[in-house]
């Protein structure tokens, strides 16, 4: 047996590292480490409720949006208001963008040099002059810079990786991937634009308050918001299906590797201020089996977290004492549990509850798909399922930001107004594009008494539950083959298809019960 | 590095050349423009960050995010963009450290925890986990320069806030500048930076030499003046017109816009290319480029939309003048 540390995992965002047991070939064991604590929760308590809204953005810096709005719509409970139908509607088109962006940069940025061949460029014969650039850029690095002593690595950022035959061969397939990748990080900047011209700035939108946003959709915002929605669009129709469906084609044996059936969604995108209509559906699912969500079925367990405090807590109970030291604990990620039991959570998750509810878009997308790479709905349960769900929602979200403009009320008001109270509690449901995050406030004398969040990636990066049952990305990375131990890059696929992302996970924003009272180890 | 003049330019100045980018310097850094040929070695670690600062890098639009990386600079590690993962990323650091380089910018984003390596480790080397205070330690005591990235690194930021309950900072958190102690640390704050700011500054320690720093260790080009007075919103300031809730028309003084205290050019500059800004967008400044931030004494950020009136400042006894930390005209 051979125990391999891969410490750390990189292209996620923040500080994570994997513990894989391999026998005969297989991963037999896996842990899940979170990296890095900042501990927020003591930090939020006491302050004004309206300042969550901004330092809730800085959990994450690849998912602002997401928390911002969770923030939003738990201080709108506390607060005992509801927004108006613009503000609704201009956080679903900044949400709706800042998808774009992130699912985008998951797919090129992040997981295709799993992939990908960087090096096919050398092979590259073709008049296109940018690629061309490209290909002299790595000749350059390869052939002229590695082994020169003024070079750390040639290559960088791409160069080194994990050598072995784990890669796409043909060359034109590369090529267009590589070129995919150049052009994504343009269409990630211009949805990032979009968020902009709703939120003021990108990442960690400042326009983001209780009730709506800061920004009236003037005829100008619109024209802002509307004029890279095509581009992108194309992008995604023309060049991301057809690169995720030629990493599908490639590596078919990914729709058997890194599977888990339990998924949860808290529905993506509210069409009703009430918290009841959704986008893509709210609920549970148990492989093909449907069930409805119940928020007080809610968890957190710490056995094998890094925390000294209580576990099995509603988070509006949630408690945080870190203890770095704890005996038997191997993580700063704690195991939330619906029902007692791990859910992944993220695009697979919405895309399969959706399914099951009867979503016609997703349906037809779905089925599309499956016929195309002649597969059944159980193998999207998998690495690949994770990356086609990403896929066929951002297409389906980039064309519905259309009719969310029309239905806006030009220069009208884009949020109600509040007072805070003197005490209240709200509960924020939100998906952001890696999963379901929920934010839980109590308000005591008009400042945060408890502030709680429960992130997408603890739920799909947890440790053990208290039973000591795995985590969803423990689970699913069993039986991943492993050719070489020295590079497994086959658990870090598994590990990134879920796209995972520690800033959010281990700054979990928890409240503590008394202010003034709360002592730390 | 092979960077043309006009690229150069273009970044310096972002759309505001005339008043951040002092001409004499444009002049001079031609010459150095055809001295410089090769990529320049850079290491980027993030501690306790939240990547923000990162993906903000991303949205520079010209020159272009990969022109930076391939032809301006080399980004040997990185965290969120390279490829190499494990051994095969650490190995980077450790040769670094091991082969005793001196030919590197370091670069942190993110704050240092000091009361345990714990709360922050990258990687494993010969079986022990290595945390980021250790790599920081090591790397920054040999680095040509060590750059700041965001106000968590430069001055702290919300991992080091204060909690309010007097227990103290839970990781006890710190800057580059208060580990490296003695060093000269530049600092490019911002929550996120623009990422001119970060591209800009960068290019002129490579081609001019160290920037005007002002008493926070910021580039003055960027962080000379104050938000207050290059703000879209100033007219109606001066005419005595306040919003009364985020998004009105008006000057956000009184919806708690802490504009007047914080220094950083992005009423002229914007976000994305011009899209939007802070003040303009209807929210108003946070302060997220200053050493208080998010903190400011007790006040917090948004202390205006709960104070009662008569604890407001006069507004006809402010000026447009920076004194956040003396609780100048924020003390409301």
């Amino acid at each position: 047996m051979a125990k391999i540390l891969i410490d750390p995992i990189t292209r996620i965002e923040g500080h994570l590292s994997i513990e894989i047991d391999v026998q005969n070939g297989k991963v037999v064991d896996a842990k899940s480490i979170g990296d890095m604590f900042r501990g927020y929760e003591r930090i939020f308590a006491g302050r004004n409720p309206l300042d969550a809204n901004q330092l809730s953005q800085r959990i994450c810096g690849v998912c602002p949006i997401s928390h911002g709005i969770a923030s939003s719509k738990c201080l709108e409970g506390a607060f005992g208001i509801k927004p108006n139908d613009n503000g609704r509607i201009l956080r679903n088109l900044m949400l709706g963008a800042n998808y774009l962006h992130s699912h985008l940069i998951h797919f090129y940025h992040l997981a295709a040099l799993d992939y990908v061949d960087i090096t096919a460029l050398l092979k590259y014969t073709g008049g296109d002059s940018k690629i061309n650039n490209l290909k002299g850029w790595v000749e350059n690095e390869l052939k002229v810079k590695k082994g020169r002593a003024d070079a750390i690595t040639a290559g960088a950022p791409f160069l080194p990786r994990y050598e072995g035959n784990f890669y796409i061969k043909d060359v034109d397939t590369n090529i267009s991937a590589i070129n995919g990748y150049v052009k994504a990080l343009e269409m990630r900047m211009k949805a990032h634009k979009m968020v902009a011209a709703i939120g003021g700035r990108a990442p960690h939108a400042i326009g983001l308050v209780p009730g709506g946003v800061t920004q009236v959709p003037t005829r100008a915002m619109i024209r802002e918001y509307k004029k890279h929605i095509k581009e992108i669009q194309n992008f995604i129709d023309d060049e991301y299906l057809a690169h995720v469906k030629a990493v599908a084609g490639e590596f078919k044996d990914y729709f058997k590797i890194g599977t888990f059936a339990n998924f949860m969604s808290y529905g993506l995108f509210d069409l009703d201020n009430d918290d009841k209509k959704f986008f893509l559906q709210r609920g549970i699912a148990y492989g093909t089996k449907l069930d409805v969500f119940d928020p007080n079925r809610i968890r957190e367990q710490v056995q094998y977290a890094r925390y000294s405090s209580g576990s099995n807590l509603h988070p509006y109970d949630g408690q945080t004492v870190p203890n770095p030291q704890k005996n038997g604990a191997y993580t700063w990620l704690k195991a939330p549990r619906y029902d007692g039991k791990a859910m992944e959570v993220g695009p697979l998750a919405r895309v399969v509850i959706s399914y099951l509810s009867g979503n016609k878009a997703v349906k037809s997308q779905v089925d599309a798909l499956l016929a195309e790479v002649k597969q059944d709905l159980p193998a999207v349960f998998s690495t690949l399922g994770r990356h086609a769900a990403r896929a066929i929602e951002t297409k389906l979200i980039a064309a519905e930001l259309y009719n969310w403009i029309d239905q806006l009320e030009v220069n009208g008001k884009p949020r109600s107004t509040f007072e805070i109270p003197d005490s209240g509690e709200g509960m924020g449901l939100v998906e952001a594009s890696r999963g379901a995050l929920g934010h839980w406030i109590r308000v005591k004398d008009k400042k945060i008494a408890n502030y709680q969040c429960v992130v997408p990636t603890t739920w799909f990066c947890g440790p053990r539950g208290d039973d000591g049952k795995r985590g969803p990305v423990e689970e699913a990375l069993l039986n991943t083959p492993i050719a070489d131990v020295n590079n497994p890059i086959e658990a870090a696929r598994v590990v990134r298809s879920f796209d995972p992302c520690i800033a959010c996970a281990v700054h979990v924003v928890e409240g503590d019960r008394e202010i003034g009272t709360f002592k730390v180890c | 590095m092979s960077l043309n003049r006009r690229d150069f330019l273009k970044i310096m100045g972002g759309t505001a050349a005339a008043i951040t980018f002092p001409s004499v310097m444009i002049q001079g850094c031609k010459r150095a423009l055809e001295k410089a040929s090769e990529r320049t070695n850079v290491i980027w670690i993030q501690a306790q960050s939240c990547s923000g600062c990162s993906v903000s890098l991303l949205n520079q639009v010209d020159p272009s995010i990969v022109s930076v990386i391939t032809e301006y600079i080399s980004l040997n590690y990185h965290q969120t963009l390279m490829a190499g993962t494990g051994h095969a990323a650490t190995r980077v650091l450790e040769e670094a450290v091991k082969k005793n380089r001196k030919d590197f910018v370091l670069i942190v984003e993110g704050s240092i925890p000091m009361k345990d390596d714990k709360y922050c480790t990258i990687g494993e080397v010969d079986g022990r986990l290595i945390s980021a205070r250790e790599w920081i330690e090591k790397l920054g005591a040999n680095a040509t320069h060590l750059v700041s990235i965001g106000t968590c690194a430069a001055y702290g930021g919300i991992p080091a806030a204060e909690p309010r309950d007097g227990s103290g900072n839970p990781t006890g958190a710190i800057s580059l500048s208060r580990l490296m102690k003695g060093k000269t640390v530049l600092n490019i704050p911002g929550c996120p930076p623009h990422p001119n700011w970060m591209v800009g500054t960068l290019l002129h320690v490579l081609l001019k030499g160290m920037p005007e720093l002002d008493e926070y260790g910021r580039p003055k080009m960027y962080y000379g003046k104050t938000v207050h007075e290059q703000c879209e919103r100033l007219s109606d300031y001066k005419a005595g017109t306040f919003a009364k809730y985020w998004g009105d028309e008006g000057c956000l003084y009184q919806v708690g816009c802490l504009g007047m205290d914080s220094c950083c050019d992005i009423p002229v500059r914007k976000w994305l290319g011009g899209v939007n800004s802070c003040t303009q967008c209807g929210a108003g400044c946070i302060g997220c480029t200053e050493d208080v931030f998010p903190d400011f004494g007790r006040r917090g950020v948004f202390k205006h939309l709960n104070a009662r009136n008569e604890n407001l400042i006069k507004l006809e006894h402010r000026v447009a003048a920076f004194n956040l930390r003396n609780g100048g005209v924020i003390n409301g």
